[in-house]
């Protein structure tokens, strides 16, 4: 009987594994051993206050920082090795900080280039068919400039341009800030509705309270380290984390 | 009204300083419009028209009268402003401090009437001036656009006539034209009329007409569409062929030292104008051209002695390697740090190649001569009259490779660098590869331009290549239109053939080169001919209306 000597291993991979992270900034210790893993279909969210680590992290990931120590494993394959432009051709995929799309391309200019890793043109177009279906705001204006969009349309375009390189991984990295508090819930929205299309999401958030609306699970980080970690419902519950970042007493 | 006045004091400004470096009076010795206008009294108009039109544009309240008005004060002051020179001059020698303040001046200032009549000549001149500027800036649209092109051309022709007189009398039927046309000094008072009424006929007659013929070409079907569109082509080529033979030798030196320009622009616009790297030292490039060219060519040095063509291979070869060499070290900086980085690496091979260390390889400061022409199938690239189409030649390759570039996948990397480099990083584009690519790529062409510079002068001496031609080609790029191909060829035929055409005027060349830039900035910071990106920057509103075409369909490659 071959196969009784098969070992099937029952414990499901998670789609991207962080472990025992450590990045510094010359001699700041920036990160120091910070966990966590995010599952397939999954938003996670990693709250905390400025300078907690959080963009830190999400640099690290992409590739723009390298870690002194650690691991990165996107579906057990470790990416700390790679370059941050291979680490796109990997699946994960940034929408940076500060939306920073192209102000003088088009919008559509600006998601084709964000479909550079994709050499197969009829996957670019259905890739382009699939944002402008998620964004139908981004159709109506995809030969108007960047820059003279508004805000919450940068932030769109920001999104769509990632999600053109087909990521496995989505980092957002504070998508809310700087937008009038309107469009924060349609930034929201979209969140829900890329969650609801399957899409992977890292999201880092200052405003811990959206985030953990949309979110599944959440990391708390505090001056580098994780502080606390528990899905979603019941970190807002928690007294600590409702005094310290949903503002309430 | 406080707005004309400012703007009048500063027009007057201008024209004293004008007077008292002596430009007018250089200006004057050639005449537009024979016996009747010089290039001096020119040269003031303009400044008067300008500031009148310039007075008009700002008035606030948009009444014709008040328009008139403030145009009329703006171009009274600065005739004031000039009449307050002469009589100052005439009663104070400023010959001790102005050395061109000369009575000739005065006579010129006050057209040869004395200083009482001149004074108010002077100031009816200039009040004039800013009525007609104002006229000019309420008449309708059209209007002013065939005034401006047809004035324009009449004085055009009147300053660059030492170059259409010499080539018009080269051929038979056209030197009738000359006669009719030019005095020995300035054009005949019915030459200048006809060239205005022409141009401004031609102007019209497109203006009625244009549209049509534009939509009945579109219309028409696509075979006989491109069959017109080739032989439009091969006109063009046709006309770049006889060119040299029709201009003759000095206009065909022109052409060269232009052309060598143009292939440097094209190298430089793809390291400053795509990828958006500011490339101070790129001399440097253009410099390890001529000298690999003059190694590998020269018999006196005996190194290798082997012909042009057999060199040039190494030299593109030598040229990018040292892209890469530069572009190594340099990889992290950005912005003005890379600029200085790279202003350095400039100054270091021109250093180099002067050396003593170095002389028994490069010649020290004696250069290297004797290095041969090239010739294919027993033509020989001689004079710049053969030249001119080896770098004809050049430019057109480049041209092609440019074009192909920027439509790529590279060239797309490198636009995505341009307008952000960390988020062109997130894109997936590996930033290592494609900034070397850029540097390798603009070095390459910058030393095809130095081994033609090479057999061009036979000879390379290191005080050719100073970063004075570093800044001149980025000027050239930036004043033809950041990433522009036809904005190159634009910027170099104005920054650098224009200069060449006015020889005479060599004193006032830099003057006239810093005034120019520091217009251009103002006025059209865009660039004579820009690209589509920067053009939307400038003029977005302008854009919004028509059609902005989605140019960059994404290559597989």
């Amino acid at each position: 009987m071959p196969y009784a000597l098969c070992v099937v291993k029952v414990e499901v991979m998670a789609l991207l594994e962080i472990e025992n992270i450590h990045t510094y900034y010359g001699h700041i210790h920036a990160l120091k051993g910070v966990s966590f893993d995010v599952n397939r279909g999954e938003i996670v969210t990693l709250i905390g206050a400025n300078g907690a680590g959080k963009s830190t992290m999400l640099k690290t990931t992409s590739g723009l920082l390298r870690p002194r120590q650690g691991s990165i494993r996107l579906e057990g394959e470790d990416l700390t090795r790679y370059r941050p432009h291979e680490v796109v051709a990997k699946g994960v995929v940034q929408v940076p900080e500060g939306r920073r799309i192209f102000g003088r391309l088009t919008v559509k200019e600006n998601l084709e280039m964000g479909a550079f890793t994709i050499n197969d043109q009829r996957l670019v177009e259905s890739n382009l068919e699939r944002v402008f279906n998620l964004f139908p705001r981004l159709r109506e204006r995809q030969k108007q400039v960047g820059g003279t969009l508004s805000g919450g349309e940068q932030q769109m375009l920001a999104t769509g341009r990632a999600l053109m390189a087909n990521p496995s991984v989505l980092l957002m990295d504070e998508p809310s800030m700087g937008l009038a508090p309107v469009l924060v819930d349609i930034i929201f929205d979209t969140i829900r509705q890329l969650h609801a299309d399957g899409t992977t999401i890292l999201l880092v958030e200052q405003n811990a309270r959206m985030a953990l609306q949309v979110a599944s699970r959440g990391y708390v980080l505090q001056t580098g380290a994780i502080l606390l970690s528990d899905n979603a419902e019941n970190l807002r519950r928690n007294e600590m984390v409702r005094k310290a970042y949903l503002g309430e007493s | 009204m406080k707005q004309a006045i400012k703007i009048g004091l500063i027009g007057g400004v201008v024209e004293i300083l004008l007077s008292l470096i002596g430009m007018v009076e250089a200006f004057s010795q050639r005449d537009i419009i024979a016996h009747v206008i010089s290039m001096g009294h020119t040269l003031l108009i303009i400044v008067a028209l300008f500031m009148g039109y310039l007075a008009a544009k700002r008035t606030p309240g948009k009444g014709s009268l008040w328009v008139l008005a403030n145009s009329f004060l703006s171009g009274l002051i600065v005739g004031g402003l000039v009449s307050l020179l002469v009589i100052v001059g005439s009663l104070i020698d400023l010959r001790k401090v102005f050395v061109n303040a000369m009575p000739v001046l005065y006579e010129l200032l006050t057209f040869k009437q004395g200083t009482q009549i001149g004074v108010f000549l002077l100031l009816g001149a200039g009040a004039l001036s800013g009525v007609l500027a104002g006229l000019f800036f309420l008449s309708p649209k059209l209007l002013r656009r065939v005034l401006l092109i047809s004035l324009g051309s009449v004085v055009g022709a009147g300053v660059l006539q030492d170059l259409l007189r010499p080539t018009f009398s080269l051929w038979g039927p056209l030197a009738i034209i000359n006669e009719w046309l030019f005095t020995a000094n300035g054009l005949t008072i019915q030459g200048a009329i006809g060239l205005f009424v022409l141009i401004a006929a031609l102007l019209l007659f497109w203006s009625r007409k244009g549209s049509v013929i534009q939509t009945g070409f579109r219309q028409l079907p696509p075979a006989p569409q491109r069959i017109l569109k080739m032989s439009g082509i091969l006109i063009l080529v046709f006309i770049l062929l006889i060119l040299p033979q029709v201009l003759g030798l000095f206009l065909s030196e022109v052409f060269t030292i232009v052309g060598l320009y143009v292939l440097l622009g094209l190298g430089l616009n793809i390291v400053v104008g795509y990828a958006g790297l500011l490339d101070l030292g790129y001399v440097a490039f253009f410099a390890i051209g001529s000298y690999t060219t003059a190694v590998l060519t020269s018999p006196e040095l005996g190194f290798f002695s082997l012909s042009f063509w057999e060199a040039l291979p190494f030299v593109i070869v030598m040229g990018v390697f040292s892209g890469v060499l530069l572009g190594t070290p340099v990889l992290k900086m950005r912005g003005d740090y890379l600029a200085i980085a790279t202003l350095g690496f400039g100054e270091i091979i021109r250093i180099l190649v002067l050396s003593d260390f170095l002389r028994p390889w490069l010649g020290g400061a004696q250069g290297i001569g004797k290095i041969p022409k090239a010739s294919i199938a027993g033509f020989e690239f001689a004079g710049p009259q053969q030249i001119y189409y080896l770098i004809l030649a050049g430019c057109l390759l480049v041209i092609f490779i440019s074009l192909r570039l920027r439509d790529s996948r590279l060239g797309r990397a490198w636009m995505a660098m341009r307008e952000d480099e960390d988020v062109a990083q997130a894109m997936g584009i590996n930033l290592v590869a494609t900034k070397l690519l850029a540097f390798a790529t603009g070095a390459g062409f910058s030393a095809l331009s130095g081994a033609i510079f090479a057999t061009k002068l036979s000879s390379v001496y290191p005080h050719s290549f100073n970063v004075m031609i570093s800044i001149n080609i980025v000027c050239v790029i930036i004043v033809g239109g950041m990433g522009s191909i036809p904005g190159v060829i634009v910027g170099a035929a104005a920054l650098v053939g224009l200069p060449e055409l006015l020889r005479e005027f060599a004193e006032y060349r830099l003057f006239v080169y810093g005034a120019a830039l520091v217009a251009m900035m103002l006025l059209r910071p865009e660039g004579l001919w820009p690209e589509a990106v920067h053009r939307r920057e400038f003029h977005e509103e302008e854009e919004k209306e028509a059609e902005s075409k989605s140019s960059l369909e994404l290559k597989s490659g």
